[in-house]
């Protein structure tokens, strides 16, 4: 009896939840600003691999963002090529990259300036070998034995 | 409840030719995080990107209003490995 008490009041949450979040959606919907939209420009360039996400790359806080960290950290992307952006940190940053990007979810890759994908691409692209071939082309990681086997014998020039 | 599959599915069937469609709701039932395979001939010749771009499009609004949204996109050729793989 008690359970179907706490039922009906979480059903009833629901709603009211939603009607507050309202204003911050009508503000996401507004035309990008030339500045806002100048700033994501320079941050999308801002290092060879950039990844909009939620949370830190230490303390994720989406199962999303964290697959994708997991996944640059497993093609052995340095830290000094990632920069990571915290949505969770900033409002407009939040609502500006889904406009700049055209795409409605967090996390977003970008892999020397151009958009990559999310999680699902980016998850798609590491099973099939596509993320290796671009970080390789793109001159982030270096490629493995396995993959460049002229790679072992390659002398530095 | 936010968002209702029969809307996503009617939005996707409406757009485009489906050979197959699966939508799973995976927020039990809260309507906030679903993820979908869909496998239409329509994404011959278009890159993942352009496929989820366009899926992303189309739903749109439902999109706005949930947690999460995942996407699987095939063609059917390539849906046809996929279960052979998992099979």
């Amino acid at each position: 009896m008690f359970r179907a008490s706490i039922n009906s009041s979480l059903g009833l949450l629901r709603p009211t939840l939603r009607t507050s979040l309202t204003p911050s959606r009508l503000q996401s919907l507004r035309f990008l600003s030339q500045e806002t939209r100048a700033q994501l420009e320079t941050a999308v360039k801002s290092s060879p691999v950039v990844l909009f996400m939620k949370g830190t790359p230490a303390a994720p806080q989406c199962g999303f963002s964290r697959a994708v960290v997991q996944i640059l950290d497993m093609h052995g992307v340095p830290p000094e090529k990632l920069k990571t952006f915290n949505v969770l940190e900033d409002e407009e940053l939040r609502s500006g990259i889904k406009e700049f990007s055209e795409w409605p979810t967090v996390p977003q890759v970008y892999v020397n300036g151009e958009f990559v994908g999310g999680c699902d691409i980016l998850l798609g692209m590491h099973q099939s070998g596509e993320l290796e071939t671009l970080l390789v082309k793109g001159d982030v990681v270096e490629a493995t034995p396995e993959a460049e086997p002229a790679a072992t014998t390659a002398s530095p020039s | 409840m936010a968002v209702d599959t029969n809307v996503l599915e009617a939005v996707i069937r409406g757009a485009l030719p489906v050979t197959h469609l699966e939508i799973e709701d995976q927020s039990n039932g809260c309507g906030e995080n679903y993820a979908i395979i869909l496998v239409s001939e329509a994404f011959e010749g278009k890159t993942t990107l352009a496929r989820h771009r366009w899926v992303n499009d189309l739903l749109k609004k439902e999109i706005a209003q949930m947690h999460a949204f995942s996407q699987k996109t095939f063609t059917p050729k390539q849906y046809e490995a996929y279960l052979a793989k998992n099979a």
